[in-house]
């Protein structure tokens, strides 16, 4: 099979699997429909030759950060928080708000020929993992440790906003 | 090595075929196992307690807090991957690079320790 089929065949899905994040009305399908998405852009990420990009998408966001997404629409009481439907003016009003944006867009990808990234330079082995690593500890080291200050404070603000005092209920 | 996506393919296939075991014996189960159908064996548990209310109440935060540690840990564990792959030409410099990064991420730890958000009842 052609390689370009192949892309076809990909961003079909994926664009259907998010639109099904979007459409499905249990939250629980749409994180579900999120995971599947996040599979197609694995295997984009394979399609272009960065196979650790794809194990980390894999791990970190079709499981990790996915178990978040399930608890936080654990944590709200579903039957409480049922949005009101929109009135007919308000979804008119989001249809053509989209739909110029859409248009826009797509005005701005035809008119401008992105040029292919590199031209002759391409290297095909750039996403790989050693040369990922040469990079980032290397070239991109402040970044890199600009990261685990930002780790660090993603745990203290973690703790600060979710620590619950002793003897209340788990349940 | 000069590693293509199509090298990868024993991946997918491997991945398919789980996936296709996994269907095989859903169909297959259904297909051969009785039927029996009544209010009592269609029932979440059949064999247990009755079930009161409904499965979604909300959950403490508590369960939240160490999926996110989780997810930071995990992170971290991440970016030791491509460090540890090229250690050897990395040598000394890399090292110490590594050493701040998770002396700040062991800082968070020891943070979250002492807060006692890991220790469940107190």
């Amino acid at each position: 099979m052609e390689i370009s089929n192949i892309w076809y065949f990909l961003s079909a899905l994926t664009l259907l699997s998010a639109l099904m994040v979007i459409m499905s009305k249990n939250p629980i399908h749409s994180v579900l429909y999120l995971v599947f998405t996040f599979f197609c852009i694995s295997a984009h990420y394979v399609l272009l030759n960065a196979q650790f990009l794809m194990a980390v998408n894999i791990i970190v966001y079709a499981g990790a950060i996915m178990v978040l997404f399930l608890f936080v629409i654990m944590m709200f009481d579903l039957k409480k928080n049922i949005p009101e439907s929109k009135s007919s003016l308000t979804k008119l009003a989001g249809s053509v708000v989209a739909g110029t944006l859409l248009v826009i867009l797509i005005a701005i990808v035809r008119k401008n020929n992105i040029p292919a990234p590199l031209g002759d330079k391409f290297n095909s082995q750039t996403g790989m993992v050693e040369n990922l690593g040469q990079v980032l500890y290397g070239e991109f080291l402040l970044p890199f440790e600009l990261v685990s200050i930002l780790f660090f404070v993603a745990m203290v603000g973690a703790v600060l906003l979710g620590k619950r005092e002793a003897g209340e209920r788990n349940f | 090595m000069n590693y293509q996506p199509q090298d990868f393919l024993p991946i997918f296939v491997q991945l398919a075929a789980a996936l296709a075991f996994i269907v095989l014996v859903m169909v297959l189960t259904h297909a051969l196992g009785p039927k029996r159908h009544s209010a009592k064996k269609d029932d979440s548990f059949e064999c247990g307690i009755e079930s009161i209310g409904d499965a979604r109440t909300p959950i403490s935060v508590k369960y939240f807090l160490v999926a996110i540690l989780f997810v930071l840990f995990d992170l971290e564990i991440v970016f030791m991957y491509p460090w540890a792959v090229n250690f050897k030409q990395l040598a000394w410099n890399g090292f110490y690079e590594m050493i701040v990064f998770m002396g700040l991420l062991l800082a968070g730890f020891i943070y979250v320790i002492k807060k006692g958000i890991l220790t469940w009842e107190k």
